[in-house]
């Protein structure tokens, strides 16, 4: 188990690899450079500028001090927020990202899943097609249109809702965002349960089941969650990624002060170390739920081992 | 009151499917005394499955029985699903074909085991446990203090169909019903899976249905053989009658089509011309008639029903006994 753990974390390192170069000279090659403004500065404070943050170099050199750099664990300071480094900024900003995208993957488990088993009971009746037909509705609809219209309806007309920010105590600011996020996953889980699940109920184990007597009740909860929660499982390595990658565009909707933001606004400004730090971040966040989801995998699985 | 335990009357299976309705089984009617066992044989299609499963209320959701199965004066198909679900595992065990698929991969097996004995007995998960253990004993599993915290893809075929006879005994049932249950295995396990069931049998008096399309399993095991063919029955009667004198063409051409080893070198091996019947287009008259060598006029357009041919031994067909080949 701890040797497998540490394959793992071994088999990482290249695609970390891989990652960091791809994204280090896509975002050098994209025209602009962090100190262009609309008043072209004079030319010697930008060579200082350059030579104090090391752009002077040949680019090849650049990236082997920022592989150095990021062995040490360090993102280096943002070009940007002068006064910050980037692990700062990223402290400053996971903790919101996390709460929300937590919150979003968590709804989004335990509501698909319910609504997954709910329509695989109904199969081709009325409240299978009513699930089924939100669900392709919620997959259809891309989260910056639901974004909106959440807006629209919840704090703009009905005034429930703050329509976005993240001050205040108030519990409210968590809920559309949240509820954005979770939508499309939601939709996904659903339709991936229910599939399962009907799967599930007609094998063989399931027959043995009732023909013990147990109760409904217990043959699904008991008997057939599990083997049907498994494919929904294996999704959620990717629906990590799919949340992050929609809470880049939900934080900046609602403005909120997580990495997304920090993303949006790194890749505009050019802000080199902080869009790299970004990236770098979410890519061993995505490596490490894709470890723990296979380590549950083994939890749910008795046929799985790991050596 | 008949002191039969399980009585069937006219029962009826009838599937819904997209290209019409399939009549799976037909007008059956069987009945079984405490402590007897009977085997109902027939090929596949020929609706002995579906007759046991619609018993146990386990079929398909597109199927529909129809008439009456009284089992120990209740009669089960219009039972309320929690009526039932207190007969089923309780008094009724039933063990299915495939062991390996019929053992819930994800669950201990002391965890399968032990569910029904909380449910229908009321034990707590001490005695329940041990209980298992006992039983897991009487089906020869060694080791059984151990075994029975497995997972089912622990244990070979063969021991996976022993845990499927333990399940089915723990509550100590009136009735097992076994669904083909060595169709699955090879043969050396399949006869020791058959001598555990006849040990089973005469040890706690329990009454068996046993479903096989294999003629040597129902010789070795049962007091009664019901034949049946196109969903319906061809012939029933005691074990030795049906063996030593089958009156009715398909079973004598079922019992052809079986090697025997005293007739070494005998010709070659006899079979039943044709295919079993689409069940969706029965023939008015006899389901066996097209395949039948002694297809008479009648037996295209007017279905025989079971009667009396001898003693204690019933037929459905048209041509005189005398006059069969």
């Amino acid at each position: 188990m701890l040797q497998y753990a540490f394959k793992r974390l071994l088999g990482a390192i290249p695609t970390l690899l891989v990652l960091i170069t791809l994204a280090f000279f896509m975002i050098r090659i994209a025209p602009g450079g962090p100190f262009d403004t609309e008043k072209s500065l004079p030319p010697e404070i930008e060579a200082n500028l350059n030579a104090a943050y090391h752009l002077d170099e040949p680019l090849i050199q650049q990236y082997g001090r920022y592989l150095l750099q990021i062995l040490q664990g360090d993102f280096g300071p943002s070009f940007q927020y002068k006064d910050f480094t980037v692990n700062e900024l990223i402290a400053s900003g996971f903790p919101v990202s996390l709460t929300i995208g937590g919150l979003s993957m968590l709804l989004a488990v335990l509501l698909g899943s319910a609504f997954g088993i709910i329509a695989a009971l109904r199969q081709n009746r009325p409240t299978d097609y009513a699930v089924m037909t939100v669900a392709m509705t919620g997959i259809s609809i891309p989260n910056f249109v639901i974004a909106p219209l959440l807006i629209l309806l919840f704090a703009v007309t009905l005034g429930w809702l703050p329509a976005g920010g993240w001050d205040g105590d108030g519990l409210g600011k968590v809920v559309m965002p949240v509820i954005a996020l979770a939508l499309p996953q939601i939709a996904y889980i659903s339709r991936l349960m229910r599939g399962s699940m009907i799967e599930v109920l007609r094998s063989n184990f399931i027959r043995t089941a009732r023909a013990k007597g147990l109760s409904e009740t217990r043959i699904i909860l008991r008997h057939a969650l599990r083997p049907a929660f498994l494919p929904v499982l294996s999704y959620l390595g990717p629906a990590s990624a799919a949340v992050i990658t929609g809470s880049v565009v939900i934080e900046k909707i609602f403005g909120i002060p997580g990495l997304g933001r920090y993303f949006v606004q790194g890749a505009l400004n050019r802000d080199y170390t902080l869009v790299m730090g970004v990236v770098v971040f979410y890519g061993m966040l995505i490596i490490v739920f894709n470890f723990i989801v296979d380590l549950l995998y083994g939890a749910l699985d008795p046929k799985v081992r790991y050596d | 009151m008949s002191n039969n335990i399980l009585e069937v009357h006219n029962l009826s299976v009838r599937f819904q499917t997209d290209d019409g309705e399939v009549e799976a089984v037909n007008g059956v009617n069987f009945s079984l005394a405490p402590g007897e066992t009977l085997g109902i044989v027939g090929e596949s299609g020929s609706g002995k499955s579906q007759t046991v499963l619609s018993v146990m209320g386990l079929l398909a959701a597109n199927g529909k029985a129809g008439g009456k199965v009284v089992f120990q004066g209740a009669d089960l198909l219009g039972m309320p699903a929690r009526e039932l679900n207190r007969v089923r595992g309780s008094s009724i065990g039933m063990i299915f074909q495939d062991p390996m698929t019929s053992l819930n991969p994800y669950m201990r097996i002391s965890e399968q085991l032990t569910e029904s004995l909380i449910l229908h007995r009321g034990m707590s998960k001490k005695d329940a446990l041990a209980r298992a253990i006992e039983v897991l004993d009487a089906v020869h599993i060694p080791d059984a203090r151990n075994r029975v915290h497995y997972y089912p893809h622990e244990f070979s075929g063969g021991m996976r169909q022993r845990v499927m006879i333990a399940m089915a005994l723990l509550c100590k049932p009136e009735l097992i019903i076994a669904d083909e249950p060595t169709t699955a295995l090879d043969v050396t396990v399949q006869a020791q899976i058959l001598n555990l069931l006849g040990e089973l049998r005469d040890d706690f008096g329990v009454a068996i249905i046993l479903i096989t399309h294999d003629l040597g399993v129902v010789a070795g095991l049962c007091d009664h053989v019901m034949v049946m063919y196109g969903g319906q029955v061809m012939e029933y009667g005691a074990l030795e009658s049906i063996f030593a004198n089958p009156t009715h063409p398909y079973t004598r051409g079922l019992l052809r089509s079986v090697p025997r080893l005293d007739d070494a070198g005998a010709s070659a091996l006899q079979t039943i011309p044709g295919n079993p019947p689409d069940l969706m287009h029965l023939p008015p008259g006899c389901p066996f008639g097209p395949r039948c060598g002694d297809q008479r006029e009648l037996c295209s357009h007017n279905r025989p029903v079971l009667a009396f041919a001898h003693d204690g031994h019933a037929r459905a067909c048209h041509v005189p006994l005398e006059e069969l080949r």
